[in-house]
Order: structure tokens, then sequence, then C-alpha cells
């Protein structure tokens, strides 16, 4: 304990950092709060002197407006596909990192780029990948996945342009944002196996373990926290998930012939702040904020039976 | 099932490039009888658990072959050999229960040995009751303690019916107490079950205790081999004389002058047939007898009392350790406050070693 004679000096030493996080985090979240809970807040009208009576009218706005349950859908569906599969993915790639000796370490930093890639940099890439443009029937320029389609005798698919379907348009952002999650989780549980003790592999190995028996009974329980861990991120990641989307489409978020079609949550708070409705915004971040809390409480919940030690 | 090492050598390669790799193991030729409990014995770095990784086949040999009764087993990978191993610590899988650790290596048979679960299970119940851990079966192992986690394991590893069990350093997780009560656990579990059995160890009192016959290893090179007792009793030379009890062997320099033995100006025994030489002189601390008029003058320091023995501990200038230590029963009294002890020596404990090459050198008698 440091003396209490000797306690403002803590204080002191702490103080910079405190007084950031008071500035531009601790108070920004009271005033999404306060914000919230009076009726048809706006910034403009705040300033200009207007008082509001308390209430949860910005709420029924933010549930009843158009693009709310579109932006609710996209969240939720990208969460449930890419969270389960760039986790198994990430445990594939993981297992096969850690069992092969002389590339090790250029693979490991070849799955290691997106992270340290700009998201809106490699969105733009898949963008131009994905990308078709034809006139009535001919194909004026392709992205190298439709080259490829058509290389191997396919017809081109319409991912992003213009009159691209929706699941089109999912597909390309759910290859994107798995992509974009192994990193992370590549670090994560490769890091985790390294720590595994090997005496367990040699004690299967005697035992008669087949390699996939190894993964699945004994690497995978023993890794249990670790993708507890990833799991549990990658859903408040995928709940927040905006800048893949704008960097794929740009800000109409969508294709052009159906903007907005892909909005998720966080754009839909973004997109109020042009009319600088920040009462509808604040309660639709409080919106947000309730369902990763809850999705995050279910995870513990699950984990907590499925993690072992 | 008799297994038989053949010139088994294991060489790991230097990781600096340029320098001498590392013999591990160097030509170990061995042959245990079926049924039997051997323990390889050694300080750390002897290459005693290399050979036994060997035998199980977590690793290959660089030379040399190993067989399992006829069968050449060098080339098999563990799982094929049919071996059950119990580690230093364990590794019982945390996250499995015990009953689920020790059915684990039952689920992984294939093909023809495939079993039942009724058949599995009863198996498993079957091996629980052999080392006393059925009650335990529903348990974690981080829930138990030592010395039931080692019985989990020893479980684990005999559950399929190994042709060879392999134990590593099976007592040195234990307390001494424990330590005491699981060496006769592993001896009654491998009498009851006939299993040939290797275990390794650096505790020389373990591997006597329990063994049918002992392999003393120093630096890869085999040093001895044989029942305990014998091993004891007439070492090949100064390393296994050292190694072998507690106390350990006190060593002194001295010389042979016309058949008789000399420590300092001191005659001390006859020698007969040895010839006239400077020699490394062993006495086992069981070999002393307090004698008024005994030959050998010792300064006395210091008398430690242990019950029925006493440890008398002295010096004398000859001596290659600080002290020389003697265990004399406690009813001969040693007058402790005298300043000079003297001995005289049983003739069977005094072991006589070349002063440069530290091979034994036999005594007639």
């Amino acid at each position: 304990m440091v003396d209490s004679k000797q306690q403002w000096k803590a204080w002191i030493y702490l103080a910079p950092a405190i007084v950031l996080l008071l500035v531009f985090t601790v108070w920004p979240i009271i005033n999404t709060v306060i914000m919230a809970f009076q009726n048809d807040y706006n910034a403009m009208a705040a300033v200009g002197g207007q008082t509001f009576t308390i209430g949860i009218e910005n709420f029924k706005r933010a549930v009843e407006y158009r693009n709310f349950l579109t932006c609710l859908k996209n969240t939720a569906l990208l969460c449930v596909i890419t969270v389960p599969a760039s986790t198994l993915l990430a445990l594939l790639i993981s297992a096969a990192l850690n069992s092969i000796g002389p590339l090790k370490k250029a693979l490991t930093t070849v799955f290691f780029l997106p992270y340290v890639t700009n998201s809106i940099a490699i969105g733009m890439v898949f963008a131009a990948m994905f990308n078709m443009v034809r006139t009535v029937r001919v194909v004026q320029t392709a992205g190298i996945i439709n080259n490829v389609i058509m290389f191997f005798g396919g017809e081109p698919i319409n991912w992003i342009n213009a009159g691209s379907t929706y699941w089109a348009n999912m597909t390309v952002m759910i290859i994107y944002i798995i992509w974009n999650a192994l990193p992370f989780k590549i670090l994560i549980l490769l890091g985790g196996m390294q720590s595994i003790n090997k005496q367990y592999y040699d004690a299967a190995k005697v035992d008669g373990s087949s390699r996939s028996r190894i993964l699945w009974r004994i690497t995978v329980p023993l890794l249990s926290p670790m993708i507890a861990y990833v799991v549990i991120t990658g859903f408040i990641g995928g709940f927040k998930e905006y800048t893949s989307i704008v960097g794929v489409f740009g800000e109409t978020m969508g294709p052009v012939s159906d903007k907005g079609r892909l909005n998720t949550m966080v754009g839909y708070i973004y997109d109020t702040l042009p009319r600088s409705d920040y009462g509808r915004a604040s309660a639709a971040a409080l919106i947000l904020f309730g369902i990763i809390l809850v999705v995050t409480l279910i995870n513990l919940w699950v984990s907590k039976k499925r993690v072992h030690y | 099932m008799k297994l038989v090492l053949e010139n088994i050598t294991k060489v790991f390669p230097n990781r600096n490039k340029g320098e001498e790799d590392v013999v591990a193991v160097n030509n170990f030729s061995f042959e245990i009888p079926d049924g039997k409990l051997v323990g390889l014995l050694g300080p750390s770095g002897c290459g005693k658990s290399t050979t036994l990784y060997m035998i199980c086949g977590l690793q290959k040999p660089s030379g040399g072959k190993i067989f399992f009764g006829e069968e050449d087993v060098t080339n098999l990978p563990p799982e094929h050999r049919g071996v059950g191993l119990v580690f230093q610590n364990y590794a019982l899988y945390p996250h499995m229960t015990v009953r689920q650790n020790i059915l684990y290596p039952l689920q992984n048979l294939k093909g023809d040995d495939k079993l039942s679960k009724e058949e599995m299970l009863k198996r498993t119940l079957e091996v629980a009751k052999l080392v006393q851990i059925d009650n335990l079966l529903d348990r974690k192992p981080s829930e138990l303690s030592g010395g039931q986690q080692q019985r989990v394991a020893i479980a684990r590893a005999l559950v399929k019916m190994p042709r060879v069990l392999l134990l590593d350093e099976p007592l040195s997780n234990l307390d001494a107490r424990l330590r005491l009560q699981t060496r006769e656990e592993i001896r009654r579990i491998q009498k009851e079950t006939g299993i040939t059995t290797v275990f390794v160890t650096h505790d020389q009192e373990e591997a006597m205790s329990i063994s049918d016959m002992i392999v003393v290893m120093k630096l890869g090179i085999v040093q001895q081999i044989g029942q305990p007792q014998r091993v004891y009793d007439d070492p090949a030379n100064l390393f296994v004389a050292k190694f072998l009890g507690t106390p350990p062997i006190n060593v002194l320099k001295g010389e042979v002058r016309g058949g008789m033995l000399f420590i300092g100006e001191e005659a001390i025994l006859p020698v007969k047939g040895v010839a006239d030489q400077p020699v490394t002189v062993g006495i086992r601390p069981e070999g002393f007898v307090l004698d008024e008029r005994g030959p050998l003058h010792c300064q006395l320091s210091g008398v430690e009392v242990m019950g029925r023995d006493v440890s008398v501990v002295a010096t004398h200038e000859a001596s290659l350790n600080p002290v020389i230590r003697s265990i004399i029963s406690a009813e001969s009294g040693v007058d402790t406050t005298a300043q000079e002890i003297r001995y005289s020596l049983k003739p069977h404990k005094v072991l006589l070693f070349h002063a440069e090459t530290e091979e034994r050198i036999p005594v007639e008698v």
C-alpha cells in the first residue's frame, strides 16, 4: 500500500490518464445516457437554448425508424455467420501452423497481414476484386474473382455493383469479415497452443490418438479459455461492424441501386449525425449496448459450462 | 514380454553448428527378462529418460534395435508398440474426469481391437480397483492429491494391457512418506499384473528398494547392470560405488604396499593379490567398527543421533570428502567428548579402486 501521506503523488502520476479517460470516455458515456432520455433531443436546438422533456421518445423513434430493422438484421446475420466460421477457421489454421516447422514464421506473418492493414484499403481492394461492369451482355471490366469464374467457364456474378442481389453482397462481406477477423484469432489461439504442455501430446500419442482426435479431444478443450475469449470479443466486434461495409461499398452502405441495404447498427447511429438528431443516435447506441451486453452474458454463461478449467 | 535393447545409441545434433553432437545414449545393450521390474538409475543427463522414450517410441534411436519378445519394434510408432507410459508429472488430461482419462486410451483402439462401451467401462473399473482409485472416478485431476494422480496415471497406462510398462521418475513429485508407500504400491501392481516394467529414477534408494535389476548409467554409458544388492556390494567402479548408498560411501586416498593397504602411514587391512600401487579406497558407512585399538585414526567432529543408529562424523587427512561418515549402532556408546576416534574396518565393506581409471581392483578373499 502507498503511504497515505504519499497518496497525492500517486494521484498526480495517474492524473494524465484519468483526465483523458474522464473527458473522452466517461463523460461521453454519461452524456449519451442523458441525451437518450431527453425527448427529441437535437444538438443544434440544444445549442440554441431549447430544453427537452424527459422520456423514452428517442427509443421509440429509433425502433420505429424504417432502417432500424434492416440494420439490426444485417448486423445479427454477419455476427452469427462470421464469428463461428472465423473461429473454426482460425482454429484449424493455428493447429496447422503449430504442427509445421520451417515455414511457420513466414506463414504466420502472412496470416497476420490483414491485422496491420487499413480496413478501408482492404475494402477497396475487395471492391476491385469483386468488381464487374457489363453493358447489355458484354462484360466491360471484371475483377479477378469474376475473371477466375469465367476462366473456368462459369457465368460472371454481379457481386457488388448496381443490380446485385442481397446475398451476393452479403457473401462478399462475409468473406471480407472472416478474413479480416482471422489474424487476431490466430494470434491468440496459436499462442494458447504453444503454451499447452507438450506432455499431453506425448501422452495422447502413446495412448494411440489420431491427429484429428488429438485436436478435438485434447487441444480444443485445453484451449477452451482462449476460444471463449476470441468468440466473446468476436461478437462484440461483430456488432460494431461498420468500416468493412464502408470499405467495400462506400458511404452508400450498399450497391448504388439499393442504398443503405447493408447498413449496420453503428452505421445507423452515424446516419443521424448530419441531422444533429443526437437523441435518436444515443438511444440507438444504448440499444446496441444492451444487445452486446445480453449476447456477452449468454456467451459467458455458455462458456462457464464449456470452458474446462 | 521380454524386452531386448541391442546397441541402442541416441545422438542429438548440437544446436551450434560445427560443435560436437551430444551422445545421450551410447551403445546400450540389455535384455530384460519377462515380468521383471527394472530401474534405470543415474544422475540427471545420463540418458536414462532418453532410453525410456526410445523404448516407448516417442524418440527414435540413432542406431541399434529394440525388440519386444521376438518382434522388432525399432521403427514402430508408440501407439503400435503396446506400451504404457507414466509421465513424471503424470500428464493427466485436466479437462477429463478420472474415468474419462482412463477410458481415453481404450476409445482410441481401432479395428479388431475396438471394444464395446460396456467392455471399456468394465476394464476401466477393473484397473481402477487394481490401483485403488475406484471411488474417485468422477473427480477431475485437479481435485486429487499427488499420490492419487500418480495412481490414475498408472491406471491409464495399464488399462490397454500394455506389453511393457514404462515409468518416468514415478515418485519424484511425491513427499517422502507417500514415496515410500507408492513404491510399495508400484511393486505390488507390477507383481499382480506381471507386466515387464522399466522405470527411471535418480534416487538410488528408490531403485534399489523395488527393482529386480538396476542399470546404472553415466553420461550415456551403462556402468553396471545387476541385482540391486549385488551392484551395491560389488560395484564395477568408483562412480557406481559413490552413486549407490545413503549416506554415500567414504572415499580416501590410499596405497597398497606388499599386500597391505595403507591410508596415510597406517596399515589398515591385508589385501591379497593386489599389486603395489596408489589406490582410491571406498569404505561403506556401515563398514566401520569402533575399536580402541583399531588402525584407522580419525578426528571426531560430531555425532548425529538417528534413533536406532548414530552417525559419527569425523575427519581424516587422507579423505577425499570433507568428512568421514560412519553408521554405528546406538548401543555401542560413542564417547562424544573424545578428540580422536579409532576404527577397525569390515574387510568386505572396503573397496579398492584404481587411482586414475577409477575401475574396481578385485581383492582375493
